[in-house]
């Protein structure tokens, strides 16, 4: 199964990313021939096995630990956002989303 | 007097400056002047002399204070994925260009001055970020979106990726250890094609507290120096519980690993995996591993055939999961909350777009693209699931073979250090060369790189060894051994001014 140029446009889309000029097409070329080294993995039997997310999992059961929800840390307002691209009143600034 | 500082090993130069023959403002000096005698090499992204100055006087004032902590006022530099307050932080990415964090990582703070109101830190003086690829994506640094990363030994040869600057830093001895992170193999492979020592710790061990996310269930620190005694200092400092900060750090003490450096190695089983002795190693990769397993034979270890039959699947299942993590890790990247923003757009999704085009360079923008259609719906479980799949049955195997020896070796890469510009134009090709450091990142264990020889044009060459869950001590006792039995480690770059 390749992909079409339809299926970069949509995944560009998904991904938040604009593509210009030769991109698409060299993405399209790029993206199927990693694909083609994905399909030695489809034909794998898997069947009763559990997927694995926390590597370490595989000597057992790790499960993901719940802080309490209490205020820990101390307001750094300003200090997170130093780096923001534009900030107004201790506000993010973006373009108008409603009208 | 201080001229050659920068042939010390860690723990000589350690012994110097708590015996007071050195103070860290001296050691301080040594490195930064040689520092930017080599910036040709383009391992540093970014420095500030007078911060470090004044965490080398930090660390002389807790010296003279009768503080012996063997890490106290030795320079180290940092690889630009951890977020440091002192430095701007990058992660290789016009994205983040000019960035600076509100805090500190947590390794970065543990082998530094500690945080504030908690433990002091080890007092490692900072001589600033190393260059590596783009949020850690790659195998040769060229993805880095500042400056090209050269291989000391050969400068028209790749460092080896991702944590590339690191790694040609340490082998040029502009700094006598350095800080790395490893995904897929960002620390062996680079240590092995520069010929230096590296260690990535089971997953879990070190805190991922402030390390720029790649791919969250494979991102591990871990330290990269010219031997596996300065490795073994590094990697006591750098792991440990970090419950509150990382959801997946593991609740494993801190360890000791310098005491366990003088084991014998009589009767230990070192497996060699069939897979990764194939006609896909080069010849002379090849013969530097044979002979090293010979050492390991005179040593009174024995050799042990096994096998990890996934080995060649482990490339699609990691370029699935690390691609999918890092699609979702990435989305923080819009423009709205630090970082770069485009400068025309016409409405906020047009802005997200502009920016992010903008922002991230081309293997960045594949992954992303990758991970997006993987995790998109009607092709999350016939990829991403699969991959995680068959990343429980090659954790499988690693067990299965455990049970048969002690210690995984093998090549860390199957060729020398490659040419600049080589591979840069077919991303499926560099992908292939990392067949042998991906399964032990999958299954999340601890693996090194030491040096073991050298082979086309004069590079060095890595012997990989991999080691059980939270075996660690016992991994870098191996390559300690080996270290005291050969003087590949001791080989240095003739550098060019």
């Amino acid at each position: 199964m390749a992909l079409t140029c339809e299926d970069i446009a949509r995944i560009a889309n998904l991904s938040r990313l604009e593509l210009t000029g030769e991109e698409p097409a060299r993405l399209l070329t790029q993206l199927n021939g990693f694909f083609n080294i994905v399909e030695q993995m489809r034909a794998v039997d898997t069947s009763g096995v559990k997927p694995l997310a926390h590597p370490v999992a595989v000597l057992g059961d790790i499960a993901l630990r719940l802080r309490d929800d209490q205020v820990s840390e101390p307001n750094q307002r300003e200090a997170n956002q130093r780096c923001a691209p534009s900030v107004k009143r201790g506000l993010f600034l973006v373009p108008k989303v409603i009208e | 007097m201080s001229t050659d500082l920068h042939d010390l090993t860690l723990v000589q130069l350690s012994a110097k400056l708590r015996s007071k023959d050195v103070s860290a403002v001296q050691a301080a000096t040594h490195f930064i002047a040689r520092r930017d005698a080599h910036a040709h090499l383009g391992a540093f992204l970014a420095t500030d002399d007078a911060t470090t100055l004044a965490q080398a006087h930090a660390a002389d004032a807790r010296l003279a204070a009768g503080e012996n902590a063997p890490l106290l006022g030795v320079p180290i530099a940092h690889k630009d994925i951890f977020v440091t307050q002192d430095f701007p932080t990058t992660a290789g990415s016009k994205m983040l260009s000019g960035y600076r964090s509100p805090f500190d990582a947590t390794v970065v703070a543990k082998l530094g001055f500690g945080v504030p109101g908690g433990v002091p830190g080890a007092g490692m003086v900072s001589l600033g970020k190393l260059n590596c690829d783009e949020f850690a994506m790659g195998s040769s640094n060229e993805n880095s979106a500042f400056a090209t990363v050269k291989n000391p030994w050969d400068t028209t040869r790749v460092p080896g990726g991702s944590s590339g600057g690191s790694a040609a830093a340490v082998a040029a001895r502009l700094t006598p250890a350095a800080t790395g992170t490893d995904t897929g193999g960002s620390i062996r492979q680079p240590a092995s094609f520069c010929g230096i020592t590296g260690i990535k710790p089971t997953y879990g061990r070190a805190s991922r507290y402030g390390m720029v996310a790649f791919a969250s269930s494979l991102d591990q620190a871990g330290p990269m120096a010219r031997t596996a005694e300065d490795c073994a200092l590094l990697l006591s400092a750098i792991c440990g519980p970090d419950l509150d900060r990382d959801s997946t750090s593991l609740d494993m003490p801190a360890e000791d690993f310098s005491r366990g450096l003088n084991q014998s190695l009589e009767g230990l089983r070192i497996g060699i995996p069939k897979e990764f002795f194939t006609d896909g190693v080069a010849p002379d990769v090849r013969a530097a591993v044979d002979a090293a397993l010979r050492e390991y034979q005179k040593l009174g270890a024995k050799l042990v055939d096994i096998s990890l039959p996934r080995t060649e699947l482990s490339i699609p299942v990691y370029y699935i999961i690390a691609p999918a993590e890092a699609s979702s890790n990435l989305s923080r990247f819009d423009g709205v909350k630090f970082g770069h923003r485009a400068s025309e757009y016409t409405d906020l999704l047009d802005m997200y777009k502009k920016t992010r085009a903008e922002g991230f360079g081309d293997e960045v923008k594949r992954r992303i693209m990758i991970g997006s259609y993987v995790l998109s719906h009607g092709y999350y479980d016939a990829y991403y699931i699969q991959a995680q799949k068959i990343r429980r049955m090659i954790a499988d195997d690693f067990q299965q073979a455990f049970t048969r020896c002690d210690v995984i070796a093998g090549p860390v890469a199957p060729t020398v250090a490659w040419k600049l510009g080589e591979k840069s134009a077919d991303p499926v090709a560099s992908y292939l060369a990392d067949i042998f450091t991906l399964p032990g990142s999958l299954a999340g264990l601890p693996g090194m790189s030491v040096p073991c020889g050298f082979g086309e044009g004069g590079m060095p060459v890595g012997l990989q060894l991999i080691g059980n869950y939270f075996k660690e001590g016992q991994l870098l006792n191996t390559a300690h051994q080996l270290q005291l039995a050969t003087d590949w480690h001791q080989r240095q770059p003739e550098l060019s001014p």
